[in-house]
């Protein structure tokens, strides 16, 4: 670049032609007349659309490859969709109740004894049995809306790892007093009604009572079932493998508990307890009970909680399936985002345009609004579509899991500003290197490969979740569909189809980008404003 | 994108003309073709700089794999150790991805490409000869960088207890499928070269070029990966070139890989030579 055609800087310039709209006009008036550039946006929106599309087709079902044994309580391909609880969100829903109705406001209190099971041999699914909990089987008191899959609950439990809880909704989880549940220090639990709202108490001793939560049942029913339960989630076995993730065993588990000491206020009746299998169409039916006196052996399985993908070998679809032409719409986005700074370093127009508006930090600023807002309204429109026809395309042949809107928004409008930042990203690279090659490879390898090596190769998981929250990789967790629960045992990880977990929190993962990109852009800014043209 | 034609350089018909008009009697053989080739890459200071910068890389990265690889005791973990010790190769590929796209579209940007094919009208040659002189230099670095891959996953892997006492093997180049792994990889960066060179004749610009390279490699992974149905996943392994050539990197459970070693070399080759083909066929119709 020749010295002789610079135009000095000139801070105090002020004239009729600088303000920062006619700056914008400028950029976005470069951008729209080139017709490669246009292009490359359309590529990327058909790309993202199109690969999204394929996802979802690609992954019409194949049930009969799926692992033996009763997949996620009974979930697999032949069988129905699980419920829906009141969040909206895929619940697991079978369990063994024995039950009373209660009508209008009482309590139920119970001395729990015991808590043992059956859990799958070591010597793999189908060999039989030995005993032995899995971390979540839990058993205690309920009040319920309805014996229907999914309607709303409040319970007290304990559990074979985790101590009492209070759980409510499938969402819901409290924790109470610690350890197991012994004969010798056994656990007293107590659920009371009023109106909407249900209290949960715990005791080692009936004389000290603490409570552990209150909770609100919207539009629960006058009447509503209450009882003991007992419940026990599916044996999942991790292997760490390195190669492709982590393998599971999955196979129904069981357990048994005791009850005595059960007292109630309120208005039951005075029959006889009923004992079913709720949701016997999604469980193992496994499950009974057997009433001696005043003492209650109550067995289960299946689970109170919910389903997540990653639980069973099947072919379940999260909405971010369909978006995984965000990788190849990415690429696309960052050549045209590059070169809308390295061409008019190549042709000479940035001394032009530096001397149209020599104020190199507002071009900068305008080149960044002009190439971010593009690339927003292209992700955009390329995600919800690939949302909405990538949903209606896999109705039907394979099972999708409800999300509420608001998560699919999150997701949509995740994926374009994802899209946004990345371009605004590879405009700044580009303006510190000045050479296309260079600022597309390294922004394409530093936001895709990451993701690439965390989430399809051999690293092992430590260096994988090390690697999606610390890189620019780490954004992809706005399209993260279904949360990480504790309370549900799942293989989480990053990838499969059944994956998608991100050790970040959607918009955290987001902020990385973020920073990442202001970084760069601030590093752009300083060299732009030094360097000679 | 056309280039502006500065009034000072050859018209662009006079080399078609040329090309047409005298095409046994041209001046330059291969040799020469070479010759010149070697010169231009070796006095632009980025080539030099960019190997190195693929061979620390793929190093660094191999290392940083295999230094995150631990496996807890008393489980058996299914670790490949060549395979982690050569990770580094996902990230040099992209590096020896934009050399080979910048020996020639860097001729297109400054205009040179008139003149080189000014003085070798026999563009099937020019091509030819930038396709052997990358080669070599793709083929030199990677030697180097995968050695050093190597030789750094054999020290790292063995202090993080994969030692003979636990049942693997130490890496070593004497291993048939180490070796198998360490030379396939080496191919594998110098037919990654040809593909970005394939694909940046046709295109000419750069970061057009590079941006379709890098999606060909990474994509086929990444949407293998959602895709769950079994059938169509173990198709876009089998077809994707990166998904299908680093199969050359697997030492241990074979059986389980989507398409055979030498094989998914194979197909890495066909796309190479695919990309090559239509570089040079567009090199040759149209105007530079």
């Amino acid at each position: 670049m020749t010295a002789g055609t610079v135009t000095p800087y000139q801070p105090g310039q002020q004239t009729g032609r600088d303000g920062f709209a006619q700056l914008l006009r400028a950029e976005w008036v470069k951008f729209r007349t080139v017709r490669g550039w246009v292009i490359g946006l359309v590529v990327a929106v058909l790309v993202m659309l199109g690969l999204g599309l394929f996802g979802a087709v690609g992954s019409n079902s194949s049930c009969q490859s799926t692992s033996g044994g009763p997949a996620r309580s009974g979930q697999g391909c032949s069988t129905a969709n699980p419920p829906v609880g009141p969040g909206g969100e895929a619940v697991s829903d079978s369990f063994y109740l024995v039950r009373q109705p209660l009508a209008g406001n009482g309590s139920i209190t119970v001395r729990v004894t015991s808590l043992t099971g059956l859990i799958p041999s070591r010597n793999g699914a189908g060999t039989g049995t030995q005993p032995g909990l899995v971390p979540w089987a839990k058993a205690g008191i309920i009040i319920k809306a309805s014996t229907q899959p999914g309607s709303a609950y409040a319970a007290m439990m304990v559990t074979a790892d985790h101590g009492v809880r209070m759980q409510d909704n499938f969402t819901g989880d409290t924790a109470g007093q610690p350890g197991t549940v012994t004969e010798s220090d056994p656990r007293w639990l107590r659920l009371t009604r009023s109106g909407d709202t249900i209290t949960g108490y715990d005791s080692a001793d009936a004389l000290h009572w603490a409570q552990v939560g209150t909770v609100h049942l919207t539009g629960l029913p006058l009447t509503v079932q209450a009882g003991l339960f007992a419940a026990s989630p599916a044996y999942i076995a991790v292997t760490q493998g390195l190669g492709g993730g982590q393998n599971g065993i999955i196979a129904p588990s069981q357990d048994t508990a005791v009850f005595d000491h059960v007292s109630r206020s309120g208005t039951w009746p005075a029959g006889t307890w009923t004992g079913d299998y709720i949701g016997a169409d999604y469980g193992s039916g496994i499950g009974g009970y057997h009433q001696a006196g005043g003492r209650f052996t109550v067995t289960g399985s299946g689970d109170i909680a919910p389903v997540v993908p990653g639980q069973a070998g099947g072919e379940d679809l999260t909405v971010t399936t369909f978006l995984v032409g965000t990788f190849a719409g990415l690429i696309a986005v960052i050549v045209v985002a590059a070169m809308f700074i390295t061409v008019e370093y190549r042709r000479g127009l940035i001394r032009t345009t530096l001397i149209v508006s020599p104020r190199r930090g507002r071009v900068l600023a305008a080149k960044a609004i002009v190439i971010g807002s593009v690339a927003f309204v292209a992700g955009l429109v390329a995600a919800a579509a690939a949302v909405i026809f990538g949903t209606q395309l896999a109705r039907g042949r394979v099972y999708v899991f409800p999300v509420s809107w608001l998560t699919e928004l999150r997701i949509v409008v995740g994926t374009a500003a994802l899209v946004a930042v990345a371009a605004v990203l590879a405009l700044a690279v580009g303006t510190m290197l000045r050479r296309s090659a260079a600022a597309v490879t390294i922004v394409i390898v530093v936001i895709v490969l990451p993701y690439l090596l965390g989430v399809v190769s051999v690293l092992p998981a430590s260096a994988a979740d090390w690697v999606l929250r610390i890189t620019p990789a780490a954004a992809f967790a706005v399209q993260q569909a279904i949360p990480q629960y504790s309370q549900v045992t799942a293989l989480y990880s990053p990838g499969g189809s059944g994956g998608g977990y991100f050790p970040l929190a959607p918009w955290a993962g987001f902020a990385v980008l973020c920073g990442w990109a202001a970084i760069a852009v601030a590093l752009a800014l300083v060299l732009l404003r030094r360097r000679d043209v | 994108m056309r280039l502006p034609v500065p009034a000072n350089t050859v018209p662009t018909d006079t080399v078609s003309a040329n090309t047409r008009a005298a095409p046994r009697r041209h001046p330059f053989g291969l040799a020469e073709a070479l010759h010149a080739e070697w010169t231009k890459t070796r006095t632009i200071a980025s080539t030099g700089w960019l190997l190195l910068a693929a061979i620390a890389l793929t190093v660094a990265v191999g290392a940083a794999a295999a230094a995150g690889t631990s496996c807890p005791s008393g489980v058996v973990c299914q670790v490949d150790p060549a395979k982690v010790s050569l990770t580094g190769i996902d990230l040099g590929q992209a590096v020896v991805a934009m050399v080979a796209v910048l020996a020639i579209s860097n001729e297109y940007s400054t205009g040179m490409i008139r003149i080189t094919l000014s003085a070798m009208p026999r563009r099937t040659v020019v091509l030819a000869a930038k396709a052997a002189v990358l080669s070599g230099l793709v083929l030199a670095a990677g030697t180097i960088a995968v050695l050093g891959s190597v030789l750094a996953g054999r020290l790292i892997l063995s202090g993080h207890g994969f030692t003979p006492a636990h049942g693997y093997e130490l890496l070593s180049l004497d291993s048939p499928t180490v070796l198998r792994a360490a030379a396939g990889s080496v191919l594998y960066l110098a037919l990654v070269a040809l593909l970005s060179l394939g694909v940046a004749t046709a295109v000419r610009d750069s970061a057009v070029a590079i941006g379709i390279v890098l999606g060909l490699l990474y994509l086929f992974p990444i949407v293998a990966n959602v895709v769950g149905n079994a059938h169509w996943h173990r198709h876009l392994e089998q077809i994707g070139p990166m998904t299908a050539g680093l199969a050359i990197q697997a030492t241990t459970d074979l059986t389980s890989l989507p398409i055979s070693p030498w094989a998914g070399l194979g197909v890495l080759a066909a796309w190479a030579a695919a990309a090559l083909l239509a570089g040079g066929l567009v090199l040759r119709l149209r105007d530079a």
